[in-house]
């Protein structure tokens, strides 16, 4: 895998909605291995950049992706967590019910075949998720919730995958399995993965680099770089030492 | 059709089944009961009793204007409504400009009003007041037959659109991620309820159409916890309340369809208080 070219480059991205600018002359690129952590403030358009590159929905520019033998693809499977599913907690859809809605033809209100629930236990073992195969969605916790959607954006196994706050909801051991799941899945796979995160401590820890947006790219480094940075601490209006503050975290 | 009464009789025979419009009515209740069980499980999940509601009684214009015009078969004008005031609350809603159940109730109430006020305006509203609790006891053998392909027709919809409908209400931006016209297949469900809603609401009506709609689904909500169960209990108890409500109706003599929804909400308090006391424990 080390000759692995798969990317994803992002170039002059334009988005505009009803007149305001969200994003202008974004230039990006992520490439495998590689972890890209989107930071900067509540409605800078990290969000709406993740979501550009998920629905190729923009106003000028372009984004483009390649396979691992560096060929263009055109039509990239993408894997996105989202940070939340919106949906009646008593609702009664089981994990299984996810996953076999997305693998089959048959629909899950008449069952599901056994080809399919081998595939999806085999899917939730990644994500240490098995046990949990057959309960409804509405009771599992927060990190448990985002391992499955995690297991869920790997089927089938994706060309980038991109994760929009997905720890939001997860508490302190939650966020460490999820992101350790990430690092292992970057390790074996190495599909370069996209994150919005308002975390900084979080992309210090996790991503490998990290692109400061404010309705453009303001700076972008290594995520170890993170802490020296100048317009990351003033975006972030931080008095204390940045460094301190993220490693407190 | 004969066959069919024949078998009818022969399976249950007792005093009710002597009487072809029963056994009419007993078919109709076959046919629309799972109809509404299996995308009544849909409805309740994507919180959208509000809005099915809203299209029962935006239908009461679409019975005006065909009426007015003097359209024979007003079917045709009544889908056209319940359609253009569908589409027209979701893609509303969608905008994000006003809250949803702001915009349902508008469309709700003026779509009542409309039909009340065209159909009032010689001052005989009263001959039309069928429609809002309906007749079962009144469908003909060719409207049983059409019910048939109706729920067939459903089943089918229901069979190739059911998963990727339950994806995209999950989240829309992780099904587009799988390639699924999110789009597309919330169009084909709202158009779904139109469809059901205008055929069904001679016998059903618009003041309980909803109930059936809901009722059911709600009940199966209570004590399943797989879409497989959620689906078979939903048929069932939809199947179980039209039966039994249309029997019942007809030896006390009450309205079939408000005996039927009174059987529902009887069977949604009983698995209320079971998935409460199972939960306690």
């Amino acid at each position: 895998m080390d000759k692995c070219q798969c990317s994803v480059h992002i170039k002059n991205l334009y988005v505009k909605k009803g007149g305001h600018t969200i994003l202008e002359n974004v230039n990006l690129t992520a490439n495998h291995g590689e972890t890209l952590a989107l930071i900067g403030k509540n409605g800078a358009g990290k969000t709406t950049l993740l979501k550009s590159i998920l629905s190729k929905n923009n106003s000028g520019g372009e984004i483009l992706f390649f396979n691992s033998k560096g060929e263009k693809i055109f039509n990239p499977k993408i894997g996105y967590v989202p940070q939340r599913l919106e949906f009646d907690h008593g609702a009664p859809i089981t994990v299984m019910d996810i996953f076999c809605a997305n693998s089959s033809r048959l629909p899950v209100w008449l069952g599901h075949s056994k080809k399919l629930k081998k595939k999806a236990f085999e899917m939730l073992a990644k994500v240490g998720a098995k046990k949990i195969a057959d309960k409804p969605i509405g009771k599992l916790s927060g990190g448990e919730l985002q391992r499955v959607l995690l297991a869920f954006a790997l089927d089938p196994m994706p060309d980038i995958l991109l994760l929009d706050e997905p720890v939001s909801a997860v508490d302190r051991n939650g966020i460490n399995k999820f992101y350790n799941i990430i690092n292992s899945l970057r390790e074996d796979y190495h599909m370069p993965i996209i994150l919005v995160s308002h975390d900084l401590g979080h992309v210090f820890k996790y991503a490998t680099s990290y692109a400061l947006i404010n309705h453009k790219v303001i700076e972008t480094g290594k995520a170890s770089e993170l802490p020296e940075s100048e317009n990351v601490k003033n975006t972030f209006d931080l008095n204390l030492c940045l460094k301190e503050e993220i490693l407190w975290k | 059709m004969e066959i069919v009464y024949s078998v009818l009789e022969t399976l249950l025979p007792f005093s009710w089944t002597e009487f072809t419009f029963m056994k009419n009515a007993f078919l109709a209740v076959l046919l629309i009961a799972p109809l509404f069980g299996l995308v009544g499980t849909m409805i309740v999940n994507n919180k959208m009793s509000f809005f099915s509601d809203a299209v029962g009684h935006c239908a009461l214009t679409g019975i005006a204007i065909g009426i007015m015009f003097g359209i024979e078969n007003y079917a045709v004008s009544v889908l056209g409504f319940a359609l253009i005031f569908a589409i027209g609350i979701s893609s509303i809603t969608e905008s994000g400009i006003s809250s949803s159940d702001t915009i349902i109730g508008v469309f709700s109430s003026a779509g009542i009003a409309l039909g009340i006020v065209i159909l009032s305006i010689n001052g005989g509203f009263a001959k039309y007041s069928g429609y809002l609790i309906g007749d079962i006891l009144s469908i003909s053998k060719n409207e049983i037959k059409l019910l048939f392909v109706v729920l067939f027709i459903v089943i089918l919809i229901w069979i190739f659109s059911f998963n990727k409908l339950m994806l995209a209400s999950l989240n829309s931006d992780m099904a587009r991620s799988k390639h699924i016209g999110v789009k597309f297949y919330k169009n084909i469900f709202t158009i779904l309820i139109a469809f059901i809603v205008t055929v069904s609401l001679k016998w059903v009506g618009i003041l309980i159409i909803n109930s059936l709609l809901v009722l059911p689904a709600a009940s199966a909500k209570n004590i399943s916890k797989s879409i497989k169960g959620y689906h078979g209990f939903s048929v069932l108890f939809s199947l179980v309340a039209g039966i039994s409500g249309l029997i019942i109706s007809f030896y006390a003599g009450t309205s079939p369809g408000a005996t039927i929804v009174l059987i529902s909400s009887v069977i949604f308090f009983t698995t209320f208080f079971i998935n409460m006391t199972y939960n306690m424990n």
